[in-house]
């Protein structure tokens, strides 16, 4: 598989991946994202303390052309924000699952991690969208 | 809208894993993998090839193709000599915009319009319906290919394929049979980039071959492919209007700053005239100016522009800048706006964002 995609992250169909830290989950985008998306040039992160639903826009994610939401792969409270990407948004670009990662999220309900995609079934869902 | 047609180049970009979109019903690449950032960094510095086939063009002759052409010019094509190229907005009586093209003078009574894709067929009917007298119109879209070769590096690669002296070519001339690899082109010294570069169109039937010669000659002069996104950041920073952004039926030319195609005083009536000239007696209701942002955002088309709580305008094209590393705008404004260093903000989702203005055109190569 030409892009990266990390043993014990949860994945959903938007292409957000999920770290599970206790009962914290680090989000961000996939490498699959960052690379369709292109070189990244503005990012706006929630709020700390905001609520984030799953499914919902919880941030903003621009590259040069384009315009695209991030959400929110749980139900949680933000606890934390990367605040370097407000000036090195390329961060994702160059390590979407490290640096690059967008904010953490304080999960109400942890078993909605089970519902995501681990990375077996996330590397066949790309294959499937690379062939549409 | 009718199945998304192919150019002649289409299997070059696929196999370059150009990313392919529908373009206006033009199956074309919007980027390469080496991404639109390179792709504009590779033409301001050594040189990028552009499929730029989905253009129009038209043939105009006859011994009243002159008249014609006043009448549905705002610039004067009197001027013209053979050989050269005029740029100018075609206008509506209204004074809105129909298109804007460019024509190529072959001679007095031969020229050879080129216009916008999406526009092209709107073009030729609103051309059937002002042409009267001796003009033969004749849509030649479908039977030509076009590569724009923008950069510096541009004339060393094609003056190895062309026995005419390309220095002899200066900014906004053409020269037609003229073969370059073999193929018989026309040859003309223009460009949507702001950087030098030249335009070669030719029949489909020998496009191949003048993409492969291009192409293999290029590699000694790091040509890269380049797509509709990068096109669009650089004629940005160029600011060079974009139908559908800068110019459209709702919007006159001396809106978008193009007062100097537009001869308000040519001796022949054309459309747009008067309503033109009470335009520029009476006041633009808004102008074009150039916004840089003044903290991280990107303004793109259709953005709100504010002064304090008071709308004031509208962004018609915007994007990072990777030329000059900036988040740029070109906007809509109320008039009374200075055109430098007045702050203003654009409204991007939920907050506003600090801008300037700048004075246009944001990128000017230099000599």
């Amino acid at each position: 598989m030409k892009y990266n995609v990390i043993e014990g992250l949860k994945y959903t169909q938007q292409h957000e991946y999920a770290r599970q830290e206790g009962n914290v989950a680090v989000v961000g985008l996939s490498d699959y994202a960052q690379d369709k998306l292109g070189e990244i040039v503005f990012v706006e992160l929630p709020d700390v303390d905001a609520e984030v639903e799953a499914g919902k826009s919880a941030a903003v994610i621009e590259s040069v052309k384009a315009v695209a939401d991030l959400y929110a792969p749980v139900d949680g409270t933000v606890t934390e924000v990367n605040e370097a990407l407000l000036d090195q948004p390329e961060l994702i670009n160059q390590d979407p699952y490290g640096e690059g990662w967008v904010f953490k999220v304080e999960m109400k309900d942890q078993s909605q991690l089970g519902e995501l995609m681990d990375k077996p079934a996330y590397e066949e869902f790309i294959i499937k969208e690379e062939e549409d | 809208m009718s199945e998304a047609k192919k150019t002649p180049f289409y299997e070059k970009h696929t196999a370059l894993n150009g990313k392919i979109v529908d373009y206006n019903g033009w199956l074309l690449p919007v980027q390469f993998p080496q991404g639109l950032v390179e792709e504009v960094r590779d033409t301001r510095k050594r040189a990028t090839i552009f499929d730029v086939s989905h253009m129009g063009e038209v043939s105009v002759k006859g011994s009243d193709a002159e008249n014609f052409l006043q009448k549905i010019l705002t610039n004067d094509v009197s001027k013209l000599k053979d050989n050269a190229i005029m740029y100018s907005p075609v206008c509506y009586p209204d004074g809105g915009v129909v298109d804007d093209i460019l024509i190529y003078r072959v001679s007095s009574d031969n020229y050879l319009l080129v216009v916008n894709a999406a526009n092209t067929e709107k073009d030729f009917a609103w051309f059937q319906e002002n042409c009267s007298g001796d003009v033969k119109l004749e849509n030649l879209s479908s039977q030509y290919a076009q590569i724009a070769l923008q950069g510096p590096n541009s004339k060393a690669i094609l003056q190895k394929l062309t026995e005419v002296d390309l220095t002899e070519m200066k900014f906004y001339r053409f020269q037609a049979d003229v073969s370059v690899a073999g193929v018989n082109c026309i040859v003309s010294r223009t460009g949507y980039t702001g950087e030098d570069g030249f335009e070669v169109y030719c029949k489909n039937e020998g496009a191949i071959d003048l993409w492969n010669a291009v192409w293999e000659e290029g590699q000694n002069k790091e040509l890269r492919p380049a797509g509709l996104g990068a096109r669009d950041v650089l004629r940005l920073e160029a600011s060079l209007p974009l139908y559908g952004h800068e110019l459209s039926k709702d919007i006159t030319p001396l809106q978008a700053g193009l007062n100097k195609f537009v001869k308000l005083d040519k001796p022949v009536p054309f459309n747009g005239q008067e309503a033109l000239k009470k335009q520029a007696q009476e006041g633009l209701p808004k102008k074009l100016y150039g916004l840089e942002m003044l903290e991280r955002g990107v303004p793109r088309e259709g953005y709100t522009v504010k002064s304090g709580e008071q709308e004031i305008g509208w962004v018609s094209s915007g994007s990072y800048s990777p030329t000059l590393e900036k988040f740029i705008a070109m906007a809509f404004l109320d008039p009374g706006i200075q055109e430098q260093d007045e702050e203003v903000d654009v409204a991007i989702r939920k907050r506003t964002y600090r801008a300037k203005t700048i004075k246009l055109p944001f990128y000017r190569r230099g000599k």
